[in-house]
């Protein structure tokens, strides 16, 4: 039975369909791993093991009545806990929901509910989706199944390292500045930020409302593909989500052919700060999709030099009025409310204990970035700095399909290493954040290991060519495969059956 | 002190008006929760419009119409483009901490609205120039309770309602109104209730002032003549009354010239009205200091109306009151004299309602401008404020015109359904208001007073006709009113053969 955790969603599927075996067989297998090792990863806050088990229950009822089902009915998913799930605990990496129950759902869980997909449990992650390696959670850090001793990445570490650790095949994440793919990249799995409006952000608790994107996680790019379907689409209750037909993106994962492709480096994105380990795997995986008859050019997009700092003015600022609304009076902690004191301490005692430091650095530094006389030059400012990228974005796709570069400019760092230097913590999102602010599509896909941890490939398609990332990314993947003999988790360390024994 | 005269005589008076209307929408304006009025605490919200983590909002389409068709009446340039923005600020009743307003990008820009006045000098038109109308959603409300204020200071606990989160509000802002002079208070009251009645007439908000879907704040701000520039203006709040505007402008002026007088600074400051004594008290202060952090909302799409809907709602647009008023002078045939009366005592549409219940438009002018008006002025209450609707006062009239009630019985009928008696014939029935046209009671009745007054009945009988007017009240004395004067007199003059 513990087979099952190994086999991919595509496959789980395909045994479902052919009912050789069931939904709560392969819900239980998911579940016992769980028991088995998130002692030791620390992926899932919490694990929604009746519910999960009930769900497969009525996949499992559904396919016996003959109904037409989905194809990842009956398939388990972690749910990073940035999602809203009526009835279950949702508390973002935050002291300040912990208890929250949702009285609602996010769309994206309505979708996945209304597939079949049985959700396990929620994720850790990062605060508020504030962080690059899950350390800023305020429920403990999540270790990366390739060594325990490091981080998985962030912020959503959690989903990321319960794929690697075969917790689950599926996973959602949400990409803000690159939450969905460095984790992805540091723990050997795939991840997509689907372009800006894609996936609706209705349920999703907001960290910057223009940036934030919800996405598929998964070990292999057809899976992500397969999970990218579900959850896409127009959403009525997403003013932001693109009234228009999600791209075939199952259809380009399973076409895998780069012959005649145009593709671009990001000359910016490369050199200084980048390891060697990463460059070489690198170029590597360029080497291989040249050979599949891709043509490669480099490519510059100047302005990304100022992403980063652009970011850190967008994304706190945005995140300082969405974080208004924790203020105790009607969900979420509540401290000092004990008759004496006004609403306002009320407020003001329960956001000083209930929010964690970055949270707090984001928001001052976002309430600072947009008080009056500061405004300009800084969200200002920012803001062009924005539409200056997404011009050299334009630029860049008008002659090339799509841009590559390493997903993240070294490997997982051990945890501690970086936690009280935050500025290095930022640069772990150098190559991500770009994407974010233009609000094109990305894939993060293994590339290999460098010194036993891996590498991650990142591929940037233009907004509503996410099919681009499938086509390109399945090609790789193939070849890879083929080299290592199966999917890069496959080739973890036996760490994980060591710290689950 | 200076009187109001010699305020006029030394300061020019600058107006600015904000009226906030509540829209008379279905929905709220970023959710699908009812906007009814008086509904139990806390059953019209959502995870919307309670800011539940995760929840977006949406747009109400009919809310953007309102708000253009409110801009296309007030004469505004519509925006092709605009965006809402968040204002960023802590309290309670607020569920996001932010308020989804427009700032810098509002929907509608640089109107007008033209107010029509009775003055002295005779009928002025004063042209008050809009800047902008916008959209934004209301807050919660908060009930202090416990302490001796009702207000938050001294409150043992504090209840919180957000039925009223997200309802559509629509902020409608002029430019500083300069040249209203001593009419600066009547004006700003003018300007109100014309806005009122072009809202009413757009169907776009059921503007009851009374219950908050209609507030205003009034800036007012003294200049010494010839100063060249702007006095420091003050914001009053919590006005919410037409006749409250008025009296709030009027305290105003006072206060900012008393302290101008004194040698004293005028506070940048809100204030806040207060029916009671008239006057205003300081709100906070620290207005000045509040830093809204505004910025474009992210979570929604900017507001871009085509051109062509646009044209169809022009096309939609009522007649505007003032022409609407024209036609109804022409068509009742009311000198200028009487319907500037009628405009400025803001009836000519209680009038028209009446007119439509089948009243003669004559009758009708005259019972709104007179006992109804006079008993809305002992009661400092607007006349259509009053507790009796259009078709009472037909039905009244209709009586008058049958025979069945006197004049003086009428106005008797009309004080008891003011006195919330019930309907007119409710009145009738409860007061045993009956004409005597029993004539043989009355003629009783007539010989009953000549037998007291033979001097009286003698000079009648000899030619002087007006000594008949003491034997009439007297026999209207005897029947307690409830005769017909006419028909007393007509009889007394025959059985005193002067018929
Ligand atoms: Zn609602």
């Amino acid at each position: 039975m513990s087979e099952l955790i190994y086999k991919s969603a595509a496959q789980l599927s395909e045994s479902l369909a052919k009912k050789e075996v069931s939904a709560r067989e392969v819900t239980q297998a998911h579940l016992d791993q769980i028991a088995k090792v998130d002692k030791a990863v620390q992926a899932f806050l919490f694990v929604d093991t009746e519910g999960a088990l009930a769900q497969a229950d009525q996949v499992d009822a559904a396919r016996a009545k003959g109904e037409n089902l989905g194809p990842l009915a009956g398939v388990p998913l972690a749910l990073k806990d940035i999602l809203a799930q009526e009835g279950i605990p949702t508390t973002c990496g935050s002291k300040i929901l912990a208890g929250w129950r949702p009285p609602y759902s996010a769309t994206v869980v309505k979708k996945l509910r209304a597939a079949g997909v049985v959700i396990l449990g929620k994720t850790n992650m990062d605060e508020f989706a504030m962080g690059s390696s899950t350390e800023n959670s305020a429920f403990g850090t999540t270790q990366n199944p390739w060594d325990l001793k490091r981080i998985p990445g962030g912020s959503g570490g959690g989903s990321a390292a319960a794929l690697a650790a075969f917790e689950a095949p599926l996973a959602i994440g949400s990409d803000t500045g690159g939450s969905i793919r460095q984790p992805a990249a540091l723990t050997g799995t795939v991840g997509v930020k689907p372009t800006y409006g894609g996936v609706s952000r209705y349920g999703v608790v907001a960290f910057s409302s223009s940036l934030d994107q919800v996405g598929p996680c998964a070990r292999t790019v057809l899976d992500t593909a397969l999970l990218h379907e579900v959850i896409a689409g127009h959403d009525d209750y997403d003013a932001t989500s693109i009234n228009a037909p999600t791209p075939p993106v199952v259809a380009a994962a399973k076409r895998a052919d780069v012959k005649g492709m145009k593709i671009g480096v990001i000359k910016e994105l490369s050199g200084d700060g980048y390891e060697s380990g990463v460059s070489e795997r690198f170029e590597e995986s360029l080497e291989i999709l040249r050979s599949q008859g891709a043509t490669i050019e480099m490519v510059s997009c100047p302005n990304f030099d100022y992403g980063l700092a652009a970011y850190y003015l967008i994304a706190p600022s945005e995140a300082s009025s969405n974080l208004a609304r924790f203020d105790a009076m009607r969900y979420g902690l509540r401290v000092g409310d004990d008759g004496s004191r006004s609403a306002e301490e009320v407020m003001s005692m329960t956001r000083a204990a209930g929010f964690g430091r970055e949270v707090k650095r984001r928001i001052i530094l976002g309430t600072y970035a947009l008080s009056a006389g500061y405004y300009d030059a800084y969200y200002g400012s920012a803001q062009k700095v924005r539409t200056l990228i997404t011009q050299d974005f334009a630029k860049a796709f008008s002659s090339v399909d799509v841009l590559v570069s390493p997903t993240t400019p070294t490997v997982a760092f051990p945890i501690g290493e970086k936690s009280n230097d935050p500025v290095a913590m930022y640069l772990s999102d150098v190559a991500t954040i770009p994407v974010n602010l233009a609000g094109v599509a990305a894939m993060s896909l293994p590339a290999g290991l460098s010194e036993g941890l891996p590498v991650g490939f990142q591929i940037i398609a233009p907004a509503m060519k996410d099919d681009r990332l499938y086509q390109v990314g399945a090609a790789l993947e193939r070849e890879l495969a083929a080299k290592w003999g199966g999917v890069l988790t496959t080739k973890a360390p036996k760490l994980i059956s060591a710290a689950g024994a | 002190m200076l009187s109001y005269e010699e305020i006029i005589e030394k300061y020019e008076p600058a107006l600015g008006l904000e009226v906030h209307v509540e829209l008379g929408t279905k929905t709220k304006m970023f959710c699908g929760c009812p906007t009814e009025f008086g509904a139990e605490p806390n059953t019209q919200v959502c995870p919307v419009c309670l800011g539940m983590p995760g929840a977006l909002p949406f747009v109400n389409e009919r809310a953007i119409e309102s708000t253009i068709l409110i801009g296309l009446a007030l004469n505004c340039s519509i925006a092709p483009w605009s965006r809402f923005a968040r204002k960023n600020y802590f309290y309670p009743d607020m569920p996001k901490n932010f308020q989804i307003s427009q700032y810098d990008e509002p929907i509608c820009t640089d109107g007008y609205l033209d107010v029509e006045y009775e003055t002295p000098e005779g009928m002025k038109t004063f042209r008050i120039e809009i800047e902008r109308v916008h959209m934004e959603e209301d807050t919660g409300k908060s009930l202090h309770v416990g302490g001796a204020t009702g207000r938050i200071h001294g409150a043992e606990y504090s209840l919180l309602d957000y039925n009223r989160a997200g309802i559509p509000l629509v902020e409608i802002v002029t430019k500083t109104v300069l040249g209203t002079e001593s009419y600066a208070p009547q004006i700003a009251k003018a300007y109100v209730k014309e806005l009122r009645d072009i809202l009413r007439t757009l169907g776009v908000s059921d503007v009851k002032m009374e219950q908050g879907s209609l507030r205003c704040d009034a800036n007012i701000s003294l200049s010494p003549r010839g100063s060249g520039k702007l006095g420091t203006r003050s914001e009053t709040k919590n006005v919410n009354s037409l006749r409250s505007v008025e009296r709030a402008i009027t305290s105003e002026m006072h206060r900012h010239a008393q302290r101008l007088e004194a040698g004293e600074r005028v506070v940048q400051e809100t204030r806040h009205f207060q029916e009671d004594s008239g006057t205003t008290r300081s709100g906070r202060s620290k207005e000045q200091a509040e830093d809204y952090r505004y910025f474009p909302e992210p979570d929604l799409l900017p507001v871009a109306p085509s051109a062509e809907w646009i044209e169809q709602l022009r096309g939609q647009l009522p007649e505007r009151p003032s022409a609407h008023r024209a036609r109804l002078q022409q068509l009742w045939q009311v000198p200028d004299k009487e319907m500037a009366a009628m405009i400025n005592a803001g009836v000519v549409g209680v009038v028209e309602e009446t007119v439509a219940e089948g009243a003669d438009p004559t009758k009708a002018r005259t019972w709104w401008l007179g006992e109804i008006s006079r008993v809305a002025n002992e009661r400092e209450v607007e006349v259509v404020e009053m507790p009796i609707t259009p078709k009472d006062v037909a039905e009244i009239i209709a009586l008058v015109a049958a025979g069945d009630l006197t004049d003086k019985l009428a106005r008797q009928v009309v004080e008891g359904v003011i006195a919330g008696e019930g309907s007119p014939a409710e009145v009738i029935a409860a007061r045993g208001i009956k004409v005597v046209s029993d004539e043989g009671e009355l003629v009783a009745a007539i010989e009953r007073a000549i037998a007291a007054q033979p001097d009286t009945a003698q000079k009648v009988r000899d030619g002087n006709i007006p000594a008949a007017g003491a034997l009439i009240g007297a026999v209207m004395k005897d029947t307690k009113g409830q005769a017909d004067a006419a028909r007393v007199r007509e009889l007394l003059l025959g059985l005193l053969g002067q018929s």
